[in-house]
């Protein structure tokens, strides 16, 4: 059976993905909307900072993180005086989770509101909806498949971050010791392989849950 | 009143067309490609012209002049596509709602339980748009439209992507509405039948521009018409009026003002006012009034015109008293018959060659 250190882990993991993933939320789908329904200059460039997470070592987006939001940092700084510190925070290790599996989650909600018909916004439209409107009652309902699919890839990147978090937020038992972090602690000491091993039969379950709720999502859209 | 003035450029293509109309249905009728879309996009003000006037009634839509431009949820006019375009997440009785409860209580004329039995959809409400058929998925599109209560209704090839059952079946139920609601409607198709059938009022778009404009006898009786009509269904159409109906043969006399018209039942009272659409390939020509035929309309006409005579086939037209027909023949016919402008000649037509699809209610 795993410890109380172990459940802990378990459990911060779970809260830093889905506060994550509820953060990143409205900004990814404002940002997908743009990228698949408008059209302007710098859009490739834009469409590849978004992705960058994606190509970047982990480390990095770890490093820049701290460099930014640290309470020295030029944005750190400045949240600090609002009563917001994230680094070395829960909250933090969310941001880092956020960040990470932000591309995915505006990959698949673009794609699918790339797939809905103009013409059905314009009808709506012409039946008085506004723009907005338009937005909330038919663009978005139709690309729910996507968005619902984009999100379980993030929440599941989410679970499985590592470098960024350790790199921003460090690895404080409790605090921001997420499973990776606890599973890469437990190796580095005598003895812990035994937990190590449990922790990543978790972890491996956990996934295998996600993937097969996705793929039962998308077979639903298709069926 | 519909009193559309209107410039824009969308490509390759330049859109410069007016017309203004008081009629019931006026229809947009031409080519695929001619503009005609893109004309009641600018109405719905899906498009926005360069220049312009789009005025209904007293209110203006689009007034390039005094910055007037009115965004499509302000504008009050329906619109139906060509594929029906129903939400597909929404049941149908969602889909209606859809317009319904985006209208101000005061600016609703339109009873959704009269809709709903004009258009006979009163039993799909709980079904979902992908499990209709392509006609009932067309009427729930028109009911949608309807019940947002609109103020003009813009009915863009409503039929094109039908078959002749379910297009037939259309075209009953938007004369039903027509007679029924009193709502402006602007029709927009490339096919002679339904235009016939519908339209009051014709305005035949070619290349971005109007053509012809006017009753739909006079405007759909232009040379230009035949062009976009295909040789095919090219011909005349006459105003007449429902003279009798004969029983015993199931036939009814139609009356212009210039003869008679013996057609298979048309179901109409006596008196009532008709468009019938005669087409040229199903009108002969004799010199004499030809006796022991089976032909029920033998009408004494005159040569106006004689098409370009070469190849095989001429136009020729003619005046029956004041009203124009064509008929079309081989050269060789009119070689034969030695006919030119000022001959008298007798026009037959088979009764049978004017169908139902021929005939349209004024």
């Amino acid at each position: 059976m795993p410890t109380h250190d172990e459940l802990q882990a378990l459990a911060l993991s779970l809260k830093v993905a889905a506060a994550g993933l509820a953060a990143s939320l409205p900004p990814a789908i404002a940002i997908a909307f743009v990228l698949a329904r408008k059209d302007f200059r710098g859009k490739t460039l834009f469409d590849a900072i978004v992705h960058l997470p994606l190509v970047l070592p982990p480390v990095v987006v770890g490093y820049a993180l701290l460099i930014l939001m640290g309470t020295q940092g030029p944005v750190g700084s400045v949240l600090e005086k609002l009563g917001i510190v994230l680094v070395f925070r829960w909250t933090g290790a969310a941001l880092a989770a956020a960040i990470m599996g932000f591309p995915l989650l505006v990959r698949a909600i673009r794609l699918s509101i790339e797939a809905v018909d103009p013409r059905l916004e314009l009808a709506a439209r012409t039946l008085g909806a506004s723009k907005t409107r338009v937005f909330f009652t038919v663009t978005l309902p139709l690309s729910m498949a996507g968005l619902a699919t984009g999100a379980l890839l993030a929440f599941a990147r989410a679970l499985g971050e590592f470098g960024a978090t350790i790199t921003f937020v460090s690895n404080i038992p409790g605090e921001t010791r997420t499973l990776p972090l606890a599973i890469y602690t437990f190796t580095q000491v005598p003895g812990g392989e035994a937990a190590a091993l449990r922790l990543s039969v978790l972890s491996v379950l956990l996934s295998l849950g996600a993937l097969a709720v996705s793929e039962w999502m998308i077979r639903r859209r298709h069926a | 009143m519909l009193d559309v003035d209107v410039s824009a450029r969308r490509a390759a293509f330049h859109l410069d067309a007016a017309f203004r109309s008081d009629a019931p249905i006026v229809a947009l009728f031409g080519r695929s490609g001619a503009g005609k879309t893109t004309l009641v996009h600018a109405i719905a003000g899906i498009v926005r012209p360069e220049r312009g006037r789009i005025v209904i009634g007293e209110r203006v839509l689009f007034d390039s002049a005094r910055g007037i431009d009115l965004p499509p949820e302000k504008r009050r006019v329906g619109y139906v596509f060509q594929d029906a375009l129903l939400f597909p997440h929404l049941s149908v009785r969602a889909n209606l709602a859809y317009g319904e409860a985006l209208t101000p209580a005061a600016e609703r004329f339109v009873d959704s339980e009269r809709v709903l039995a004009l258009l006979g959809i009163g039993g799909l409400l709980e079904r979902r748009p992908a499990s209709l058929s392509g006609g009932e998925r067309q009427r729930v599109a028109i009911g949608r439209a309807l019940m947002a209560s609109p103020r003009l209704l813009l009915l863009d090839e409503p039929l094109a992507s039908l078959d002749g059952a379910r297009k037939a079946e259309i075209l009953a139920y938007i004369e039903l509405l027509r007679d029924e609601l009193r709502l402006p409607m602007v029709y927009v198709s490339h096919a002679l039948e339904e235009v016939t059938r519908l339209a009051d009022r014709v305005v035949v778009v070619a290349d971005g521009r109007v053509v012809a404009e006017g009753g739909a006898a006079e405007a759909l009786s232009r040379a230009e018409v035949g062009a976009i009509a295909g040789r095919f269904d090219e011909g005349a159409v006459i105003d007449a009026r429902v003279a009798a109906h004969d029983a015993a043969f199931e036939i009814t006399r139609l009356a212009f003002a210039d003869g008679e018209l013996v057609v298979p039942n048309v179901d109409a009272l006596p008196g009532e006012s008709v468009r019938v659409r005669v087409r040229s390939r199903d009108v002969s020509l004799a010199l004499a009034a030809p006796a022991g035929v089976s032909i029920q309309n033998i009408l004494e006409a005159r040569v106006e015109t004689i098409s370009h005579e070469f190849g095989a086939i001429v136009d020729v037209g003619l005046k029956v008293g004041e009203t124009g027909l064509t008929a079309r023949v081989t050269r060789k016919a009119v070689s034969e018959l030695a006919l030119a402008p000022g001959a008298r000649v007798f026009a037959l037509v088979k009764a049978v060659s004017i169908d139902r699809r021929s005939v349209g209610f004024a």
